[in-house]
C-alpha cells in the first residue's frame, strides 16, 4: 500500500512537470515579397491628420511595390496596449509586421523577444546616420537596435502671459522663482492654481529629481530627495492643494492649464493643440523648465515613439522598407505638420525649427540635455506598480515623511531590478 | 457492479443494497460534475500550476525558459508587507460590505412586505435597475455623482471642489455605497420571497400574542429564514471579498498611494500590470483558499446547529 502511495505521488509530480505552463512557439520569420503587410500604429486623440499622412505613405509604398497591400490597425495608447502587444508576441499569427511603440516600453518588449534587431538595416540606411547616437541609444537593448525612433516628445513650462503681465511677474529663471510666482498667482487669484502639479505625474516630477542630481535608481540619495522635495513643495494650499492635486495625472494637469484653471503647467510640445482649443489659447508662452540654479534648464524626459519590425514578420525586407519610408525625412516632416510630432532626424528638426518659433523652447530643452528611464524590464514594473506616484502621494498627503517615502520607493525600485 | 436481485412479488422498489445506495448520488451528480469540473477545475488547476513557476512575460512569449521554483512565489508574498496590509483591509472592507448589504437588503425586504402596491412596484423597479446595471456603468455613474467639480452631490451640498476620493475612509465609504447599491437587490429579493413563503397565520399568531414588529422580525422571521440568510451571507462574503470593478474604476486602480487597494486589484496589477503571472497566480490561490475556509466554516456551523442547507 505504501509503495502504491509513492507511485501515485511520483506520477503526480511527473504529470505536473509534463504540464508546465505553455510557452508561445518561437516564430520563424520569413521574407516574402508580396502579400499583406500588417502595420500597428497608435490611435491618437486626434487621429484624422495622422491617418491622412499614413494613407499617403501607403499609396506611395503600394505603387512602388506591386502585389503588396498595407493594412493599418490603430491600437489604443492606454495600458491596454500592453495586452495587444503581449498577444502579438504570444500568437505570431495575429502579430503585425511593423508596429509603433512607446520608447519606455522597449525593454519589456525586447526581453519578451518580440522585435527584430534592426542594427544592420539602420546602418545600411542612407538616413540612418541622421539620427543622433543618443536617440538610437534609447532604442537599444544589450547592443541590439529594436526600432527606429520615429518622433520625440519633450515637456517644457507653459505659462499664461496675460496673468503674468497683470501681476507684474517675469518668466521664472529658477525653481525658486517658479514657486514664488506660483504662490503669488494663487494668492492674487484664488480661483486659479499657480502651477498645475500632479501626484500621478511621474514625468512632471522626474525633471526636478534629475535637476538636483538625483536618479530613479537611487531615489533615497540626498540629491534625489532634494529634487523630490522641490516638486512636492508645490503641493500646498497656496499653490495646488493636495486635496485636489494629489490624484492628478499628467493628462489632468494639461486639462487644468488648457481650461484656464492654472497659470503654469509642465506640458509637452504634443499638447499644443489641446491648449489652443481652450480658453488659454493665444495667451500663453513656453520656456524650458528652469532648474534650481538660476538660468539653468532642468533635464527633460526624452519620451517618444519608435517603429519596430516584429521578429515573427513574414515580410522582413518589405517591413523594413515601409518602416524606412515612414521614418524618412519626407514623412517625418509631414507628421510634424499633421500632429506636431518632433522629428528624430536632425536635419528635419533643424529645418522645422527655422520655420516654427513655437518649437524653440522645446529644442532648447533638448539641447540642454535630456534623460531617460532605465532601459530595463524593471522600468515597466516600477511604472505599473506606481512606485513614483505612490512616493509623491504619500509625501503630499503626509502619510509618510519625505525620508520614509523615498526610502520605501528606493526599496521597491531595487526589488523591481531584482537587487537585494 | 453486482446485480441486485429483487425478490418476486415485491411491488414497491425496496431500499437497495448498501453499495448501490452509495453509488446512486454520485450517478446523479455526474451530469453536473461533467460540466462543472472542466469549467472550474481546469482554471483552478492552471492557477495552482502557474503559482509554482517563474512565469513572466518573457516566459510566456518564449524569450526565456520557464522554470519551476516551488513555493518561492508564496514566500515572496508572505514576506511582502503590502500584501498583508491589503489582505487586512480587504477583510475589513468585505465584512463591512456584507453587514451593510444585509442590513439594507433585509430592511427593504420587510418594507416591501408592508408597502402598498405602487410603492412596492416602484421600489422593486428601482432595485431591479440597480441590479441590472453593469458594475462598470454603475461605478462610472457614481463617480460622476461624486465628482469634485461637476458632481451632483457637491452641487446639492454646496461643497464645490471637495474631493471625495482623497481621504482613505471617505473613499472606502463612497465605493462601499456603490457596491451595496449593486448588491442589495439580490438580498432583498431572496428575503422578500422567503418572507412571503412564511404562512401569514404564524405572524398573525405572534402579533396576537403581543409581539412587536421588531420582536416578530428577530424571533419569527429570522429563524424561519435561516437557510436563506445563510445562502445570502455566503454569497455576499464571496462577492464582497472578490470586489474589483468598483475599486478599480472609482479609485483609478487603488486610490492615492494605493491606499484603497484590495486583494483582487492587487492580484490583477501584479499578474497583468507587472506581468508577474506566477506571483499573481499565487495571490489568486491564497484568495481561493481563504474563501474555501470561510465556506467550510459556514457549512460546519450549519451542521452543528442541526440546520439543513
Amino acid at each position: 500500500m505504501k509503495i502504491f502511495n509513492w507511485v501515485t505521488a511520483g506520477l503526480a509530480v511527473l504529470t505536473l512537470a509534463a504540464c508546465a505552463p505553455s510557452t508561445a512557439p518561437q516564430a520563424e520569420g520569413g521574407d516574402e515579397k508580396s502579400g499583406t503587410l500588417q502595420v500597428w500604429l497608435f490611435d491618437e486623440p486626434n487621429r484624422a491628420p495622422k491617418e491622412k499622412v499614413i494613407q499617403e505613405a501607403i499609396k506611395e509604398f503600394e505603387t512602388a511595390n506591386s502585389g503588396v497591400e498595407v493594412e493599418v490597425t490603430y491600437i489604443p495608447t492606454t495600458p491596454a496596449r500592453h495586452e495587444k502587444f503581449k498577444g502579438a508576441f504570444n500568437d505570431p499569427a495575429s502579430a503585425p509586421d511593423v508596429a509603433e511603440y512607446g520608447n519606455t516600453d522597449l525593454a519589456e518588449y525586447a526581453a519578451a523577444g518580440g522585435f527584430a534587431d534592426l542594427s544592420a538595416d539602420v546602418s545600411a540606411w542612407s538616413e540612418g546616420s541622421d539620427i543622433s547616437p543618443d536617440l538610437l541609444q534609447s532604442a537599444t537593448v544589450d547592443g541590439k537596435l529594436y526600432g527606429v525612433p520615429w518622433f520625440i516628445g519633450v515637456r517644457a513650462l507653459y505659462y499664461r502671459t496675460d496673468v503674468f503681465k497683470e501681476l507684474g511677474l517675469a518668466p521664472p529663471t529658477s525653481i525658486k522663482e517658479l514657486a514664488a510666482a506660483a504662490r503669488k498667482v494663487r494668492a492674487e487669484k484664488p480661483d486659479m492654481y499657480g502651477m498645475a502639479v500632479g501626484g500621478e505625474y511621474t514625468f512632471g516630477a522626474l525633471p526636478f529629481v534629475w535637476d538636483a542630481g538625483g536618479d530613479i535608481e537611487r531615489l533615497d540619495s540626498a540629491e534625489s530627495r532634494e529634487g523630490v522635495r522641490a516638486y512636492t513643495d508645490l503641493f500646498t494650499d497656496d499653490n495646488c492643494p493636495p486635496q485636489t492635486c494629489a490624484s492628478l495625472t499628467g493628462g489632468k494637469t494639461v486639462e487644468l492649464f488648457a481650461s484656464g484653471k492654472a497659470a503654469m503647467g509642465l506640458l509637452g510640445n504634443f499638447n499644443r493643440s489641446a491648449v489652443d482649443a481652450g480658453p488659454a489659447a493665444g495667451k500663453y508662452a513656453v520656456i524650458p523648465l528652469p532648474g534650481a540654479k538660476a538660468g539653468s534648464v532642468a533635464p527633460a524626459f526624452a519620451g517618444g515613439n519608435n517603429l519596430g519590425v516584429m521578429k515573427s514578420s513574414k515580410h522582413r525586407s518589405l517591413a523594413v522598407e515601409f518602416l524606412q519610408l515612414l521614418a524618412g525625412r519626407t514623412y517625418q516632416t509631414k507628421m510634424y505638420g499633421a500632429m506636431g510630432n518632433l522629428p528624430t532626424l536632425t536635419s528635419a528638426r533643424d529645418q522645422i525649427a527655422a520655420s516654427d518659433e513655437f518649437l524653440l523652447p522645446f529644442l532648447a530643452t533638448v539641447s540642454a540635455g535630456t534623460k531617460f528611464v532605465p532601459i530595463d524590464p524593471a522600468w515597466v514594473k516600477i511604472d505599473n506598480q506606481k512606485v513614483i506616484p505612490t512616493m509623491l502621494q504619500k509625501i503630499v498627503t503626509k502619510q509618510a515623511t519625505l525620508e520614509e517615502a523615498t526610502s520605501e520607493a528606493a526599496t521597491a525600485v531595487n526589488a523591481a531590478f531584482g537587487r537585494p | 457492479m453486482t446485480q441486485v436481485v429483487v425478490p418476486a412479488g415485491v411491488r414497491h422498489p425496496r431500499p437497495r443494497s448498501g453499495r448501490a445506495r452509495r453509488f446512486a448520488p454520485w450517478l446523479y451528480l455526474l451530469p453536473a460534475a461533467a460540466v462543472l469540473l472542466p469549467i472550474f477545475g481546469y482554471p483552478i488547476y492552471m492557477l495552482g500550476l502557474l503559482s509554482v513557476f517563474d512565469y513572466r512575460q518573457a516566459q510566456v512569449s518564449g524569450g526565456e525558459p520557464t522554470s519551476f521554483i516551488g513555493l518561492a512565489n508564496y514566500r515572496t508574498l508572505l514576506e511582502d508587507d503590502k500584501f498583508w496590509s491589503i489582505l487586512a483591509q480587504t477583510v475589513f472592507f468585505a465584512a463591512a460590505l456584507v453587514i451593510a448589504t444585509l442590513a439594507v437588503g433585509a430592511t427593504l425586504a420587510v418594507v416591501l412586505t408592508r408597502a402598498g402596491r405602487w410603492p412596492r412596484l416602484l421600489l422593486s423597479f428601482a432595485a431591479m435597475a440597480a441590479w441590472a446595471a453593469p458594475a462598470m456603468t454603475g461605478s462610472t455613474v457614481w463617480m460622476f455623482l461624486f465628482d469634485a467639480d461637476l458632481g451632483l452631490v457637491n452641487q446639492v451640498l454646496g461643497i464645490d471642489g471637495f474631493n471625495w476620493f482623497y481621504d482613505k475612509w471617505v473613499t472606502f465609504g463612497v465605493v462601499g455605497a456603490t457596491v451595496v447599491w449593486h448588491s442589495f437587490p439580490f438580498v432583498m429579493v431572496v428575503l422578500y420571497a422567503g418572507i412571503q413563503a412564511i404562512p401569514p397565520s404564524v405572524r398573525e399568531a405572534a402579533s396576537l400574542d403581543g409581539a412587536s414588529e421588531w420582536q416578530s422580525f428577530w424571533q419569527i422571521i429570522v429563524p424561519m429564514l435561516r437557510p436563506l440568510i445563510t445562502i445570502v451571507v455566503i454569497q455576499s462574503v464571496i462577492w464582497d471579498f472578490k470586489i474589483f470593478t468598483q475599486i478599480y474604476v472609482m479609485t483609478n486602480g487603488g486610490g492615492i498611494a494605493g491606499q484603497n487597494s484590495v486583494l483582487n486589484v492587487y492580484a490583477y496589477q501584479t499578474a497583468f500590470g507587472s506581468s508577474e503571472y506566477g506571483l499573481g497566480s499565487a495571490i489568486g490561490v491564497v484568495m481561493t483558499l481563504i474563501l474555501l475556509v470561510i465556506t467550510l466554516f459556514y457549512i460546519r456551523a450549519l451542521y452543528r446547529t442541526g440546520e439543513r442547507l
